[in-house]
């Protein structure tokens, strides 16, 4: 009793808050579970769904394929999807503190090989499939990992050239780093999918797929620099005389004293940027590329299950939130253990 | 240079003054037909950009600083109905958000005829979102509405996701500043005899605004910069209408570039003037 006088009836204003929430809650709730199952259709039967009021979740169950693997041939569905579990997994290893050790960079090394066996084929006797049939989950994934593999080294360079004493260098990466954030990503990918190509030598080509990881890897870079920038700035001033101090040559000091320091203090914030970064690779969809969230809305233009988009991007909404929201509780819980 | 010789892609910004030769779906200020000029295209675009992004953050710092306040709330479930919107509203991708929002209007809502009308005059179609102004009430003739004003469905999926998505980020903001409120400032209050919303009002909200204005800048250009993301449902920002040019032109190099100087100049001149509001809160 004393616990709802205090969190729930503490004065008239949170009463009527109570009450007010309780009438959505009441009012919005019921319908929400009627249409999400009561009178929600599993079966993958398009008829059904028409006749039925409520969600049409067979339209999940007749897609899933698809919205998880795209147009990767169908009967070698196989391959995507032990990629994409070796792939979470190799995550999953990786977030374990006990294993943030040098060996780490030999088990992805190892791990992405596979991948790259199981997804390009060619050998061991498996068929070839060309990497403009890859999509769906796989695809978002491999753009986030490989995003982040090449934009952290690149970043640690800029957040260094950006406290650099060389006027050029700090000038070219301030440049480098404001330019890009102050566009959205969407014409970068615009630049990386229709501007490139123009610029390449006569003959020269490279697909699609690498373009945008281009694309995605210079935005990257961009904000992870101003994270470890961050963190940089954060190390005492007396760190830097000490290194000084002890007579070491610039890469010296850095490698073994500042970034060290710097990239243990960067971890939150850094993860932070990696969820965005996460969420931003969905934006590969408007240049034709076959993430995730295009094979949902793909799937959408069959005539017999278009008008089912509200639950198609409930769908993807789910999916991505639970990649998003394990890695923001994950990096919660570095900070708390620091 | 060879490559678009090859290619028979003029170069130069020549064809900003030929005809665009395409219509765009709505215009917020402007007039515009099919036979205006490209430029006066991309301006229609940059105005209606403009215009989501203004009323985007509007409605996202009102929408957040209220979710904000409520995640402090001492009242349990308003406390966690405002943590709970902003971990999902945080952890799901804003274009499928767009795409959601934009199938809950084109798919969700009923046709003009049988418009939801929640308020008097103000009605909710797949045809869009009509509301009376000061001229007219929105009535419905034949097959859609006449009068009044209208949100088109690709204008209100783009506001409603800006706004909602950009909300819970501010929200987080608010909060945080206000946290960074030294304890003994509500302490203070209280025992001026102050209550707790003039507390809030008078002292907390004022010394918080220093801590909240720099990472508030950043979500604002944020919300300007995703609201490209209007080419993905067929709003026609600046972005899409550029897109439509590049794809007509080939100009593809010079497209890019205006699309580029552009968000640079708003970007730059949003910084300009949160620093000089910024400047204006700090201590003196």
């Amino acid at each position: 009793m004393k616990w709802l006088r205090d969190n729930l009836f503490a004065g008239g204003v949170s009463t009527l808050f109570t009450v007010l929430v309780l009438v959505l809650f009441f009012k919005l709730v019921p319908p929400f579970i009627d249409w999400a199952f009561l009178d929600a259709v599993w079966k993958p039967d398009s008829k059904a769904c028409r006749a039925s009021e409520g969600a049409c979740w067979g339209f999940i169950a007749e897609k899933h394929r698809f919205i998880l693997f795209g147009t990767y041939p169908y009967d070698l569905h196989w391959r995507p999807a032990i990629a994409t579990v070796l792939l979470i997994g190799l995550w999953i290893f990786s977030a374990i503190r006990r294993f943030w050790k040098s060996w780490l960079t030999l088990v992805w090394l190892a791990g992405l090989t596979v991948i790259g066996i199981l997804m390009w084929g060619g050998i061991l006797g498996i068929p070839y499939v060309e990497n403009e049939r890859w999509g769906g989950l796989i695809l978002t994934l491999l753009l986030t990992t490989f995003g982040v593999a090449f934009a952290f080294p690149l970043s640690i360079l800029l957040a260094l050239g950006r406290r650099s004493d060389m006027p050029v260098i700090r000038g070219l990466c301030v440049g480098y780093i404001e330019l890009i954030r102050g566009v959205p990503l969407i014409s970068l990918l615009f630049m990386a999918s229709v501007m490139l190509p123009l610029f390449l030598p006569h003959g020269v080509t490279i697909d699609k797929l690498l373009r945008a990881q281009i694309a995605m890897i210079m935005f990257a870079a961009a904000y992870l620099a101003e994270v470890v920038r961050g963190g940089l700035q954060a190390i005492p001033k007396g760190q830097y005389d000490a290194a000084h101090a002890l007579a070491l040559p610039y890469w010296r000091r850095t490698y073994l004293i500042i970034l060290p320091q710097a990239l243990r203090i960067s971890v939150p914030p850094l993860m932070n940027t990696f969820i965005a970064f996460f969420k931003d690779t969905s934006l590969v969809l408007i240049i034709g590329l076959f993430d995730l969230l295009s094979t949902v809305k793909i799937s959408l233009n069959e005539p017999a299950w278009a008008g089912f988009g509200v639950e198609a991007y409930l769908f993807a909404s789910i999916v991505y939130f639970v990649f998003c929201y394990s890695m923001s509780r994950y990096s919660r819980r570095l900070e708390q253990q620091r | 240079m060879a490559n678009l010789e090859e290619r028979r892609i003029a170069s130069g910004f020549g064809f900003l003054g030929r005809e665009a030769g395409f219509e765009i779906g709505e215009s917020a200020f402007l007039r515009y037909s099919a036979s205006d000029s490209y430029l006066r295209a991309l301006v229609v675009g940059l105005t209606n950009t403009l215009a989501v992004a203004l009323i985007g953050i509007v409605t996202a710092t009102v929408l957040g600083t209220a979710i904000g306040l409520s995640r402090l709330s001492r009242n349990f479930l308003l406390r966690n109905v405002a943590a709970a919107y902003v971990e999902f509203m945080r952890n799901v991708p804003l274009l499928v958000q767009l795409f959601f929002w934009y199938a809950v209007i084109t798919e969700g809502l009923p046709g003009a005829r049988e418009a939801l009308s929640p308020l008097p005059g103000v009605f909710l179609s797949n045809r869009g979102i009509f509301f009376p102004t000061f001229s007219g009430v929105p009535e419905l003739q034949g097959f859609n509405f006449v009068g009044g004003a209208t949100l088109t469905p690709e204008f209100a999926a783009l506001l409603i996701g800006l706004a909602t998505y950009t909300a819970a980020f501010i929200a987080e903001i608010v909060r945080a500043g206000i946290l960074a409120v030294d304890r003994g400032q509500a302490e203070a209050a209280h025992a001026l005899g102050l209550s707790r919303a003039q507390a809030m009002r008078l002292v907390i909200l004022p010394q918080a605004l220093r801590v909240i204005v720099p990472p508030m800048t950043s979500q604002y250009l944020n919300l300007t910069k995703n609201s490209s993301l209007a080419v993905a449902i067929g709003y026609p920002d600046l972005v899409s209408i550029a897109n439509t040019a590049m794809n007509q032109t080939g100009q593809a190099i010079e497209g890019i570039a205006i699309i580029m100087a552009v968000y640079l100049t708003i970007s730059l001149s949003i910084s300009a003037f949160m620093n000089w509001y910024n400047a204006h809160v700090a201590f003196r």
